[in-house]
């Protein structure tokens, strides 16, 4: 039996759609016995937390002081700490997003708990939690076990589906958040700078269309009618980013985000193992490449060998077609 | 300034593909040693805040590199000390020894010793994949700590503004130091990183440097340094216990399509995602 603490992510005042994974973690980890409750810090958390009512927790907990209105970590932690040590929570999980990655193994050193991070399944036997974690960049899973009392994780998104509302109506209750320390007093938010786009998030797109280092100065010219005509996210390799082709916060892959959509093009990629890394969990992938030995034609369930800058319009006019 | 650089060897990640995964371990038998790519690029990251880009040799500060694991891993600490480093310190151990957050209780020791400014690390090591290091150490050590840095510019060395690589976007936050800085990968583009010293239009080459003969040569005269884990850690109980390990399941080659019309009829009526 574990009670499990799920923080919440906010995104300019409202629950990114990245928390629903680690509202799929709990229920699975309280299926057995226990309850889950639900943390939502920063601006506007108090009407954002309406829309978390629906999902089955315990209590859905809220504050807003202004003392914690941006996601920085130092800032958040010992809010956290505090809720999880005076609710008696085993298990603290938030989604495996920057966000979380950077909040929760501070969190995890205040509490004095080990870390799971990025996991991909939980399973519990005997009363134990254990978690699957991809390590070596993927290319091997490894089971493991948190050895302390309060176990902080990490879950991937795309790994672990979306929760949907279950009904019911969850208590919200305000919390207060805990004086902020040293540490905090040292680190200034500036800002936060997104690039404007219309398209969806990667970590929600059902289709993803990503390009490569081959698309050049023509990223956007040639992938962007694709993606706007198919309502998907654009997404990049490494060496598009490096080369600064894309923005580096559309890189696909390891170090990048981990994405696994329904339908996913790799447009002009020759499929490095980082890539892969981040992109194989993808239902139905789609290469274009002109290179047929090119290693992504290896990961890919159709593969055409064509030059992109025919075979993507000629695709955009072939699709319209209906 | 004074920087720490965390520093770890690991198999050769370009061909982690071809690791042996067995129930009870993974053998990289055959694989070179490598050090990680991230710490790498924050040694880099390290000396390009310690110099004048116009007189590199130079250096405005100290820059030590720290690693965890037995005697032949000063190879790693070495190749470091040639590209610029000024002193290594290897921690005496084994990787079955060490989970990431007994790595973090003993580099708190070892800054409480060493006193350095600024602690810049890897974001994550490219084995464990766990990214948490950076963060442990800066809730140990009461410090502010700024999480993968695309881009850091040095204020008069007292602080750093550094843009983070977040979801989305990038999050510009300013740290006072002492602190501990984690990097991502765009932290070696020509221009990410801004020193005090050198000219703010300057330009390096992207990635990171190579050592000189003559530098490596020179190398093998600066100091390391072995302590023994248990003088930083006394505890030695790890958090994590790994049990079992598998293989991913592979996804296998689908087939060629020859046209652009034949792919959307596939998607359509075969994969059914249309």
């Amino acid at each position: 039996m574990s009670n499990v603490l799920v923080i919440a992510e906010l995104a300019d005042g409202h629950v990114r759609k990245s928390t629903h994974s680690a509202l799929t973690f709990a229920r699975e980890v309280t299926k057995a016995g226990g309850s889950f409750s639900i943390l939502v810090l920063g601006a506007n958390a108090k009407a954002a937390a309406a829309a978390l009512t629906g999902f089955g927790a315990a209590k859905v907990l809220v504050t807003e002081e202004p003392s914690i209105a941006h996601p920085i970590a130092e800032r958040l932690a010992p809010t956290v700490a505090a809720v999880a040590k005076a609710g008696t929570f085993d298990v603290i999980v938030a989604t495996a997003s920057s966000f979380g990655k950077d909040l929760v193994p501070r969190v995890a050193g205040k509490l004095g708990g080990g870390y799971a991070g990025d996991i991909s399944a939980v399973k519990t036997e005997g009363g134990k939690l254990s978690y699957k974690r991809p390590i070596f960049a993927g290319n091997a899973y490894a089971w493991c076990e948190v050895t302390t009392p309060t176990q902080l994780v990490t879950v991937r998104q795309s790994e672990f589906t979306a929760a949907e509302p279950s009904g019911g109506a969850s208590p919200i209750e305000a919390v207060a958040a805990a004086p902020i320390d040293a540490a905090a007093s040292r680190v200034e938010f500036i800002g936060i700078e997104t690039a404007k786009s219309e398209r969806p998030d990667l970590g929600e797109a059902r289709v993803i269309v990503s390009g490569g280092r081959a698309l050049n100065k023509q990223f956007g010219e040639v992938l962007d009618p694709l993606a706007a005509l198919l309502g998907a996210a654009v997404g990049a390799s490494r060496a598009a980013c490096d080369a600064g082709f894309a923005p580096p916060e559309l890189q696909v892959g390891q170090t990048g985000r981990v994405v696994a959509p329904a339908l996913y093009f790799a447009i002009g990629i020759s499929g490095a193992i980082q890539h892969i890394a981040g992109m194989k969990g993808s239902k139905t992938i789609v290469a274009i490449n002109k290179d047929p030995d090119a290693p992504i034609f290896q990961v890919a369930d159709y593969g055409l060998v064509a030059d992109l800058f025919q075979a993507v319009p000629e695709l955009v006019a072939e699709l319209k077609k209906g | 300034m004074k920087i720490l650089v965390p520093l770890k060897r690991v198999a050769d990640p370009d061909n982690a593909n071809k690791i042996k995964v067995t129930p009870a371990k993974i053998e990289t038998t055959g694989l070179e040693w490598k050090p990680n790519p991230f710490d790498e690029y924050a040694v880099e990251t390290a000396l390009r805040l310690t110099e004048n880009a116009a007189s590199p040799k130079t250096r405005m500060g100290e820059v030590t590199v720290v690693t965890f694991g037995p005697k032949e891993t000063e190879t790693t600490l070495r190749a470091a000390l040639a590209t610029g480093a000024d002193k290594a310190i290897r921690v005496d151990c084994t990787d079955e020894q060490l989970d990431g957050d007994l790595v973090a209780r003993a580099l708190k020791a070892l800054v409480e010793k060493e006193k350095p400014d600024l602690v810049l690390i890897g974001k994550q090591q490219v084995e464990g994949d766990s990214n948490q290091v950076a963060q442990l150490l800066a809730e140990y050590l009461g410090w502010p700590m700024a999480t993968f840095a695309g881009t850091i510019k040095s204020e008069g060395d007292k602080a750093l503004v550094v843009g983070r690589e977040i979801d989305g976007g990038s999050m510009n936050v300013k740290v006072t130091l002492p602190a501990v800085v984690s990097v991502d990968l765009r932290i070696v583009q020509p221009e990410s990183v801004k020193s005090m010293h050198s000219k703010p239009d300057h330009a390096y080459s992207a990635g990171v440097r190579f050592a000189a003969l003559m530098a490596i040569m020179a190398a093998k005269k600066k100091p390391m340094t072995e302590i023994a884990l248990a003088t930083l850690a006394a505890d030695s109980t790890l958090k994590i216990k790994y049990t079992s390990y598998e293989a991913p399941v592979g996804r296998k080659a689908g087939v060629k399509v020859k046209t652009v019309a034949e792919l959307v009829q596939k998607l359509k009526t075969e994969a059914k995602v249309l």
